[in-house]
This record gives structure tokens, C-alpha cells and sequence, in this order.
């Protein structure tokens, strides 16, 4: 294997669909040694970015490379970069191993590498069955076999998790890390924040086929999550103008409550007390994940509905 | 099943490698085509067909030959009665190159065989080389298997061909070179219909329905469409006895292979200029 200058380079991709535009003017970079989380709401465009990443669908605009090739021009692609995109894309009368065999052969990868995958993914004891009687679990599990047939710098899946159980999805997400430990370039597509929380390093964040966030997991949590104090007190009309004064964005909470952003609990607290207020709670608050996963995604909905209507 | 424990992924791959060849894809696409079923069931079809039928068709002329000293004996040919069987089998030939291509769009196999060969038009010739393969053994073994049979069927009460007779050898290799153009046209329908509902309706529309409406046409247009339909034109390499209205045997088969070599050049373009 080869590592450390294989990446997946993305520029002004576009990919349009009739008056649809599934991708619109991506770009981004995949480094090598880390596990990249490709995240989007479904329909954000993760899998037709894969695809033309595989060369599967041409981009109506821009370029994206591999390694700085196009997919194309891999004189044996399954060396090079190892995808799972549509764990369903098999012939359902072919056993594991044929098609396994089959996949190897057209890339001139030796025989024995067949058994070895099967192994590694724990699936030689099926290995004779015909995939159409797979659980969609296994069949996963057949894709990554798939993938890694070539022992390629380049790991792609497309929501991997999906269909495995829980043994199953701490399984890949080791996986992944393993492969990225060993400098290889992995991107992984998924829909749930907080899956990508435990297994990227970086984030790439697209909605609506454009591009929200580029940034590590870190860089994004701190980003996005809204930190805001909940207060309950005394008088709140009265407090919730003393914070105001002072520079905090305050709005009613639940049950007789404020939630006061921009400010400490600790500048809050001190507040309260300058004015006499009696405070019956007073506690900081961070957003999941999730919500601000949602949060963006959200407002990029908005944003676009907006923009064509006015 | 079980999760595995993360097992190590020791390779015993190199770390350079050579690039992937054609001979690679075709060895890879052999593996794909005898690794499903329907592989084996249609070319058990074809041979019951093409043997069979023709063994009866045989039989029947022998039969019609001896009791009516009419009709059937002007143009008596016993080299194309004896192979008439593969009129029917070419069905199943053409089919089977059908399914070779349209189950990859189907089973949506075909992401995964793009993602392995991005060079469309090596899958695609690798593809047709080997259904061209297994069609062309196919149809010698059926073509040569029914003319001895319906000879030995024929003998008796008719007069027999042999191969040592003019143009006997060419009728009957003829045979099963038709069948290999049959089955490259069935898998040049596939790929650019990508279905095998819709392609297989063209092909019984091609092979029987059309050129029979034309029989009913006047015969000005009917004598063209009998000598230049590509079907009609290519099984002329199938016959001894050339019949009125047809195309000499090898250009008969030329007007065939450059209409399969269209079907199958549209099917190169489509795989190209689309989206897998």
C-alpha cells in the first residue's frame, strides 16, 4: 500500500439534473491519514459526489481527481481506491466468492487476496452461498470485502453502517480508524451527526449539494454548538432587561425561564446579584451534536427556499 | 452472523503492481457468466430447441417428401431442414446475451463493474467477446449435432446432404456463426435498452413477428423485406439451395453483421455518454 499523498480532490463540482442541481460547485480536499465524515441530510447529494468521485456519473461542471487522476485513467482502480457505495450492487445468484473472483480478476489482483478479504470481514464461512439469501448486514460486510480487494490508499463507503448491528457498526467504525492510522485516505458518507462524532476526524458538511463546513470535528463542535445559559429567577421581566442592557441576546424559555446567550453563567450571576434578583437556576447549556447538525442543514434549506423566491 | 474481531489486514499483495489488462476483464466477465444459473438453464434451452426441433422438422419433411411428390420437393434442401431447428434456439442465444448486460443494470451490478472497469468500451467488448465465445461453440456444436441427426432422420425417405457436398460445410458452420451475431445483437439490445422486458420484446418483433406482417405486404415491398431484412439476409448462410427473392449466402451475411455492428456501436455510445 501507498499512502500519505493519495487524496480525493474536488473542484467546482457540479452536477445538475434536468432544473435540479443534485451538486453545486464543490470543492473540497480529502487528506490522507484521517477519517473524513462526508455528512449531509439524505438527499444532499453525498452519494452523487461518490459517484462521480468513481466516475460512475460525469459532473456537468468542474473536476474532481484521485491521487490527481481522473478515475478513468486507473489502470487497475481497485488498486487505487476500494468503494462501497450500494451494498445491494450484485448479481444475487453469484455466490460471495465468484463475485469477489470476478472483481479481482478484472483488476489482475491474485486469487488468494479473494479469501483473505472474506476473512478479514468475517464472511468465509458463507463464502459458497449465493449473495441474494444475504441479510442486508452481510451484504455490507461483502461490499467492504469488496473494497478492500485491492488493498487500495483510497477507502471510500457510502453510509456503512446502515443495515449492521451494533457489534457490527463498532466494527467498521474501527475499521475506518485502523485504515486512516495507516495513512490511508478515508471518506465516509453519513446522515447521523453524531455517528461521525465518534468515528471522523474531519468533517465535510454539504446541504443541498453546496458546501456548508470544512473543518475538524473539534473545530466543529465548537462552531456550531449554541452555548446559551438557562436562567429562572425572581421577576424575569425585570432581569431579563438588566441582561439585555448588558449585552446578552435573551429570550423566553420554558416554563417561565430565560435562555441568555453571549454572556457567562458567571457575568449572569454576577448581574443578578448587582441588582437584588433572586435566581432559582442558573445552568449553562450546550446543543447536541445532532441539533447543530440539524441547525445548519436547516438554515441551508431556508436559506436556498428564500433565495429563489425573492 | 457474528461481528468479527477486527482481523489485521495483512495483504499479500505487492505494493507495485501491473495495470489491468483486457485479458484480465475477460477473464473476470467468464467468471460473472458461468457463476449464474440462468447461463446454464438458457443454453439447455437452446440445445433442447435447436436439436430438437429440428430433428422434428426433419422428420416431418422425410415424411411430407415421401408421400407428396409436390410442393415440398422443388428446392428440396436437406442441409437447411436439418438446421431449421435454430430458427427457434436463436431465441434463447439472443436472450442469453440479453441478460448478460441487462442483469447488471437490474441487479445494479453494474456500479460495481464500472467502479472495477471504468473503460466502458473494454467492458463492453470484453462482455461481447465472451458471449460471442460461448455462442459461437454453442452453435457448432447445435448446428453440426442437428444435421446429423436430421440427415440420418431424412435418409430413406429423401435425399440426403453431406458435409462433403458444395456449400454443405459452409451451410452448417454457417449455422452457428448466425448464432453468434444473434447472441452480439441480443447483448447490443441489452445495453442500449437496458432491460430485458423491453429488448427481448424487440427481439421476437425482429426474429418472427415483423418479417411474417411483411408476408402479408404487396410484393414489391415483401420481396425487398424478405432479401434485405437483416435476419432474413443473414440466415441465408444456412442454406444450400438459394431461394427466390434472397441475398447470395456470404453477402447476405455481411448486410447481418453490419447491422449487428450498428446495434452494438449505439450500445457503446449509450454506455458512454450515460450515467451508470
Amino acid at each position: 500500500m501507498r499512502t500519505g499523498t493519495d487524496t480525493i480532490e474536488a473542484r467546482n463540482l457540479t452536477k445538475r439534473y434536468g432544473t435540479t442541481t443534485a451538486v453545486d460547485d464543490l470543492s473540497f480536499t480529502v487528506r490522507a491519514g484521517l477519517v473524513t465524515g462526508f455528512l449531509g441530510p439524505n438527499g444532499a447529494g453525498k452519494t452523487t459526489t461518490m459517484r462521480m468521485i468513481l466516475g460512475l456519473d460525469a459532473p456537468t461542471r468542474g473536476d474532481v481527481a484521485v491521487g490527481g487522476k481522473h478515475y478513468r485513467d486507473l489502470s487497475a482502480p481497485l488498486r487505487e481506491v476500494g468503494a462501497l457505495i450500494d451494498a445491494n450492487a450484485v448479481h444475487p445468484q453469484r455466490t460471495a466468492f465468484n463475485h469477489l473472483l470476478s472483481l479481482a480478476q478484472s483488476n489482475a489482483i491474485p486469487r488468494s487476496r479473494v479469501g483473505e478479504v472474506l476473512g478479514v470481514v468475517g464472511l468465509d464461512s458463507v463464502a459458497d452461498r449465493r449473495v441474494g439469501g444475504f441479510s442486508l448486514g452481510m451484504k455490507q460486510r461483502l461490499g467492504i470485502a469488496a473494497a478492500l480487494l485491492g488493498d487500495p490508499p483510497v477507502l471510500m463507503f457510502d453510509e456503512p453502517v446502515n443495515g449492521l448491528d451494533p457489534e457490527g457498526i463498532v466494527w467498521i467504525r474501527e475499521l475506518m480508524r485502523a485504515f486512516a492510522a495507516e495513512g490511508r485516505t478515508v471518506l465516509v458518507s453519513s446522515h447521523l451527526m453524531n455517528e461521525m462524532a465518534l468515528t471522523a476526524d474531519h468533517l465535510i458538511v454539504i446541504g443541498r449539494g453546496r458546501l456548508l463546513r470544512d473543518e475538524g470535528v473539534t473545530e466543529f463542535v465548537e462552531a456550531s454548538s449554541d452555548q446559551w445559559v438557562l436562567v429562572r429567577a425572581e421577576r424575569l421581566d425585570a432581569l431579563a432587561a438588566t441582561l439585555t442592557e448588558a449585552g446578552g441576546r435573551v429570550k423566553s424559555g420554558p416554563d417561565a425561564s430565560l435562555e441568555v446567550a453571549g454572556m457567562t453563567s458567571m457575568a449572569i450571576g454576577r448581574l443578578a446579584a448587582s441588582t437584588g434578583a433572586v435566581l432559582f437556576e442558573l445552568a449553562p447549556q450546550r446543543a447536541s451534536l445532532e441539533e447543530a447538525f440539524m441547525e445548519l442543514t436547516h438554515d441551508s434549506v431556508e436559506y436556498q427556499t428564500s433565495g429563489t423566491t425573492s | 452472523m457474528t461481528a468479527a474481531a477486527l482481523a489485521p489486514v495483512e495483504s499479500v499483495l505487492a505494493t507495485t503492481y501491473r495495470a489491468a489488462r483486457f485479458a484480465d476483464v475477460l477473464r473476470s466477465e467468464w467468471t460473472k457468466i458461468r457463476s449464474v444459473r440462468s447461463t446454464l438453464w438458457t443454453l439447455l434451452v437452446a440445445a433442447v430447441l435447436g436439436i430438437g426441433l429440428s430433428a422434428l422438422f426433419s422428420g416431418l419433411a422425410a415424411n411430407a417428401y415421401r408421400t407428396d411428390s409436390g410442393g415440398v420437393r422443388t428446392n428440396w434442401d436437406p442441409t437447411s431442414i436439418s438446421t431449421s431447428g435454430l430458427g427457434i434456439a436463436q431465441l434463447a442465444l439472443a436472450v442469453l446475451g440479453v441478460l448478460v448486460i441487462s442483469s447488471e443494470y437490474s441487479t445494479g451490478a453494474i456500479r460495481t463493474s464500472l467502479t472495477a472497469v471504468p473503460l466502458r468500451g473494454r467492458f463492453l467488448a470484453a462482455k461481447a467477446t465472451v458471449i460471442a465465445a460461448i455462442a459461437f461453440v454453442m452453435g457448432q456444436v447445435m448446428a453440426f449435432t442437428a444435421f446429423f441427426v436430421g440427415q440420418a432422420l431424412i435418409s430413406g425417405d429423401a435425399p440426403t446432404a453431406g458435409l462433403g457436398d458444395p456449400h454443405v460445410l459452409r451451410a452448417v458452420f454457417g449455422g452457428g456463426l448466425y448464432l453468434t451475431l444473434i447472441a452480439l445483437f441480443g447483448i447490443g439490445l441489452g445495453a442500449v435498452l437496458r432491460s430485458a422486458a423491453g429488448a427481448i420484446t424487440i427481439l421476437v418483433a425482429m426474429l418472427y413477428v415483423l418479417p411474417g406482417l411483411a408476408q402479408a405486404l404487396p410484393s414489391s415491398i415483401k420481396d425487398v423485406v424478405d432479401k434485405f431484412w437483416p435476419t432474413n439476409a443473414g440466415q441465408q448462410i444456412t442454406t444450400v439451395v438459394r431461394g427466390d427473392h434472397t441475398l447470395p449466402a456470404w453477402a447476405g451475411f455481411a448486410v447481418m453483421c453490419t447491422f449487428v455492428a450498428i446495434v452494438l456501436a449505439a450500445a457503446h455510445i449509450r454506455l458512454h455518454r450515460r450515467d451508470a
